[in-house]
């Protein structure tokens, strides 16, 4: 997927015009080697900002939050198989799940590629 | 796995059909035919593949496997915050006394006399020693020590009408401190640390209100620094009609010194396998006696032990207990142990504890300033905290540094723990270890940071010399391997 | 004794830390409040102390034992404690740096290996506190991972056990509910009536705390699982030589006890729980967890796994708040079934119920028959002639324990008396038991 078509948030997930969700190239790098991947049962209803899923590395484990409202829709049985994709391919076959917004537009307000690359900025130092 | 390098093979690799390590007798008495006394389904299809060993080939594998560990009586092992003191051996012997091994535990009052003299006095010896009113012996550990603590805690709340779901936990607890608050059903509030390590009064009292059950404190905190202002903080505590609770991980400090009951602690937990000197074990068992004042006792859980006419009787009939944490009287053979410790320390023998731990802490705190730029000033416990930011040589990182270490000889100390130090390293060398050892492992850490800018690929690729070097831990966690397949 | 610096040295220490004397590192202590008064005795000297403790353990001695009821007199191989308390395991902690603790981390997989394989589970943890807290953390898996907030728990579970699983439970949003079992062993139809959308598991204990081998363990298997809970199994390790495993009867969580495995009564504890459960379950599993991996060289080598699932990395989220293990504990029971063996393993466990099997059937003669007709392994009631308490009081003058009233866990049990019997007695020991026993009954 190109980071360009894609919103992100302030907790490093981004989202992409089809509701797919995954974590930054920034996030992954920051937690390491990812070794395991606990999605979401496909049919959840979710809030934003709500917990949905969870990223482990060896020392670390880190909580996955809906972009913005909706219905998990599915979810990436591959990441789940092979959580290295996650370092791998961030923004492609490493995503985590899909789901259906509530209401598109709730993605709009989230950062572009280009608005995060700035905030990254201005969150370290 | 075919042409894989090991260090010692499995005990199944060596096992082969028919070995045995140990006889059993003849059976003496008339039998019965199994099969016509337990109905097929409820026999086992298949035997349990256990390894087939002679008893030297058992001796000798796990006295290999013990070669490949360090400990502290092969090894200086400071690791901080665990207290890894001498163990006595002559406690070895003690309980293995076989009327203590044999002891059942539900054997009645009247063939217990000793053994309930025996957590009697444990009891005693803890609160005396502690400043609080009871004890209860029961939880296996830390970690259930603080369970119950915050049990005990919600019980008496909930007994006065009040509601207090909320409990507030300094940044730089340990982790278990949360997750037992949460066990326990309550809500764990984080409280922020100033930047020396204490905790910030401001947002502390800020989060003090009606919905707080408690505060969770580590006495000397996790920085090994002693809170000069407990004394009011405890005061405040109080005026919210909260609780104080502390973790009593470093007891080792204070004990015989201050004791915890006069700065206004209502619950604690002891950690036997530090302060008293019980064998850690490589990870347990343990034992974390919860003490608790005066107007907590009823809570405790059952049983409890008491004297009654001149005789020791356990006591169940507490209505307001939270019940048991155990299923029988908890870790006895670990409370032995501390009993026996207790004794050839006596009263006076604590407070040389606490004294020299103290004392070793600083020493070497201050031989190792001169080498950490940014070593905070003034005395700590019985713990020094160590931030190796800036200190060592390119890209060489603390974990580096305690890698380094065991190719020394050296434990590494707790590394990375309190989360709010980078870097941290928690030093903690005990009242047991001589000036000798001190000065020998300051040499080798400066000579560690020296190598670290001469040679910074040796020590981040270290260890070199230990039985195994460093691990691939994303491996072990990416695919899991948690038992042997043939 | 412990403390090795010299007063020369003391001196030194204080001149490299800066300060004349040591109270001046004591400034941030209260004053007032230094240095307590202690109501303690002085310290004994080593010699003392043993013949202190000494006296006391034999103010308990016993003859013999015929209690049981959760914790079991077995005989343990010298081997094993002579290994086990080398200091190089016993002063050893966690084992955080793999790399200075493959003895312990190698033993822990060992035993891993070990659990799996006695209760035929898939994976295991490095162990838990006691039985009672591995039944009760079952308990909360099974919550968690159904959702639902019931665990169905007979009267044939050690009400010791049930005790703690209340306590554990009180704040988690699951509760226990307790099933009726008048016929000593837990019925496929009280169990269907007790079954609902709130089951999240039904916790067997097979043997169960009345020594009955439980009947229907299959059939409750299915029933449970079919009503979208859990089975979870408490079992006896020693009996696992003769009686079906819990992965044979579908088993999600099996939990034990493990104290038969070479570990003294020592009045309660230090014990080890055993902990397993089914690859499915296996990322809630609470507790440590050592894996197999490889070294920098490509040396096999353990190391603790899983940790995200732990206390010290996700804090109030953790699946639980154990933090250690029993190490030790598991070090000993893994030392003793290598000793024991497969074969030996099983003549083990035939030994006792040879055992058992005989003293009942002299129990019976001598006006003690079994409550229940149901098989047994090593343990049993019987019905006394007259009240077990008297029993238990007139043995207990000669040194000699009976057994366990029921009365005092049961009301509707009070002529019966828990009789457990292992490989330890001889033909002449269970002879003369019954002879006590006929002779206290007149």
């Amino acid at each position: 997927m190109d980071p360009q078509q894609l919103r992100f948030t302030t907790s490093h997930e981004w989202i992409a015009p089809d509701g797919t969700v995954g974590i930054s190239d920034h996030a992954q790098h920051e937690i390491t080697d990812v070794v395991f991947v606990e999605l979401p049962k496909s049919g959840r209803a979710v809030k934003a900002q709500e917990p949905c899923a969870v990223v482990e590395s060896v020392k670390a484990a880190f909580d996955i939050y809906a972009p913005v409202a909706g219905t998990i829709a599915a979810v990436n049985e591959e990441t789940a198989k092979n959580p290295a994709l996650v370092n791998q391919h961030p923004y492609g076959a490493g995503w985590l799940y899909k789901m259906t917004m509530a209401s598109p537009a709730d993605r709009e307000k989230l950062m572009t590629h280009e608005g995060y690359q700035t905030f990254l900025k201005s969150a370290t130092h | 796995m075919s042409g894989e390098k090991v260090v010692e093979p499995l005990s199944f690799e060596k096992s082969a059909p028919g070995r045995k390590g140990i006889p059993w007798p003849v059976c003496d008495v008339p039998t019965v035919p199994v099969d016509k006394n337990i109905p097929a389904g409820l026999l086992r299809e298949s035997p349990a593949l256990l390894p087939e060993l002679s008893e030297p080939q058992v001796v000798r594998h796990f006295t290999r496997l013990s070669h490949l560990n360090f400990s502290i009586d092969t090894n200086f092992y400071p690791l901080g915050s665990c207290t890894m003191k001498h163990n006595p051996k002559v406690n070895d012997r003690i309980v293995q006394i076989p009327d203590f091994a044999g002891l059942h535990p539900l054997r009645p009052h009247e063939l217990s006399q000793g053994i309930l003299e025996i957590l009697f006095e444990v009891e005693r010896w803890l609160s005396q020693l502690c400043g609080m009113d009871a004890f209860s012996l029961q939880p296996s550990a830390g970690a259930q020590g603080e369970l119950t603590g915050i049990l005990v805690a919600r019980a008496y709340h909930e007994h006065r009408g009040e509601n207090r779901p909320v409990v507030l936990i300094p940044d730089s607890a340990h982790g278990t401190n949360p997750a037992s608050v949460a066990l326990a059903g309550l809500t764990a509030v984080t409280v922020k640390s100033t930047p020396d390590g204490q905790v910030d009064l401001d947002d502390l009292y800020q989060k003090l209100n009606k919905e707080v059950a408690m505060v969770m404190m580590t006495i000397p905190s996790t920085l090994g620094l002693f809170e000069p202002r407990i004394q009011e903080i405890a005061k405040k505590i109080h005026e919210a009609g909260a609780l104080l609770y502390m973790d009593g991980a470093n007891l080792n400090a204070l004990v015989g010194l201050v004791r915890p009951g006069d700065l206004g602690v209502d619950v604690l937990h002891v950690n036997l396998h530090k302060t008293f000197a019980t064998p850690h074990g490589g990870g347990g068992p343990g034992a974390g006696p919860v003490g608790v004042k005066k107007a907590l006792e009823p809570f405790l859980p059952v049983p409890r032990v008491a004297l009654e006419n001149g005789v020791y009787r356990r006591k169940f009939d507490r209505a307001h207990s939270i019940g048991r944490v155990h299923g029988f009287q908890g870790n006895v053979g670990v409370l032995i142990r501390a009993y026996a410790y207790m004794r050839l320390q006596g009263a006076e023998g604590f407070r040389e504890i606490s004294e020299n731990a103290i004392l070793a802490a600083n020493y070497l705190k201050a031989k190792l300033t001169p080498l950490f730029p940014k070593m905070p000033l003034g005395a700590c416990m019985h713990e020094v905290v160590v931030s190796g930011e800036g200190a060592f040589g390119p890209g060489v990182r603390t974990l580096d540094v305690a890698k380094r270490l065991l190719d020394h000889g050296y434990y590494a100390p707790t590394i990375y723990f309190p989360l709010i130090v980078p870097e941290a390293l928690m030093i903690e060398p005990t009242e047991n270890e001589s000036k000798e050892t001190l000065d020998a492992f300051v040499e080798t850490v400066r000579a560690i940071i020296a190598e670290s800018k001469s040679d910074p690929d040796k020590v981040k690729t270290a260890p070199h010399t230990t039985p195994v070097r460093r691990l691939d831990e994303v491996r072990a966690a990416r695919e899991p391997r948690l038992r042997y397949r043939p | 004794m412990f403390i090795p610096h010299t007063d020369e040295q003391k001196k030194e220490m204080l001149a490299a830390i800066g300060v004349s004397r040591f109270d001046d590192l004591l400034g941030a202590l209260p004053k007032n409040l230094l240095r307590p008064k202690l109501d303690l005795p002085s310290s004994l000297s080593e010699m003392e102390l043993v013949r202190h403790m000494e006296e006391l353990a034999s103010r308990d001695h016993l003859a013999q034992s015929y209690l049981g009821a959760g914790a079991y007199e077995h005989f343990v191989p010298t081997s094993v404690w002579s290994i086990a308390l080398r200091g190089e395991f016993a002063t050893a902690y966690t084992p955080y740096q793999a790399e200075a603790s493959q003895g312990t981390l190698q033993s822990i997989f060992e035993f891993q290996t070990l659990v799996c394989e006695l209760f035929k589970m898939d994976v295991a943890n490095a162990s838990m506190y006691d039985g009672a807290s591995a039944a009760a953390e079952a308990c909360l898996v099974a919550a968690k991972h159904t959702g639902r907030n019931e665990i169905l728990v007979p009267e044939t579970v050690h009400p010791q056990t049930v005790r703690v699983i209340q306590t554990y439970l009180a704040h988690s949003g699951a509760r226990v509910k307790t099933v009726p079992c008048p016929s000593g062993v837990v019925e496929l139809e009280t169990i269907k009536k007790h079954l609902g959308p709130d089951t999240a598991a039904l916790l067997v204990q097979n043997p169960n705390f009345f020594g009955c081998l439980e009947p229907h363990v299959k059939g409750l298997s299915e029933l449970v699982h079919s009503a979208g809970g859990l089975l979870i199994a408490s079992t006896y390790p020693t009996a696992l030589g003769l009686v079906a495993p819990p992965g044979q009867y579908g088993a999600d969580i099996a939990v034990a006890e493990g104290q038969s495995l070479g570990l003294p009564l020592a009045y309660g504890g230090p014990y080890v729980g055993l902990f397993a459960c089914t690859n499915a379950l296996l990322r809630k599993m609470p507790g440590r967890v050592v894996g197999q991996t490889l070294d920098a060289d490509g040396k096999r080598a353990f190391v603790l796994t899983l940790q995200a699932r732990e206390q010290h990395i996700r804090r109030e989220k953790a699946m639980s708040n154990i933090c250690t293990n029993q190490a030790l504990c598991a070090l000993a029971a893994t030392i003793y079934l290598s000793l024991v063996g497969k074969n030996g393993f099983q003549e083990l466990a035939t030994l006792n119920f040879q055992k058992a099997h005989y003293a009942a059937e002299v129990l019976a003669r001598r006006g003690f028959p079994r409550v229940f007709a149901h098989p047994f392994f090593n343990e049993f009631a019987v019905r006394c002639p007259v009240s077990p308490e008297t029993i238990v009081k007139k043995l207990s003058e000669k040194r000699v324990l009976a057994g366990l009233p029921l009365g005092a866990y049961f009301k509707d049990r009070a002529d019966q008396l828990l009789v457990c019997v292992t490989e330890i007695k001889t033909k002449s020991d269970i002879d003369r038991f019954g002879d006590l026993l006929a002779e206290a009954a007149r």
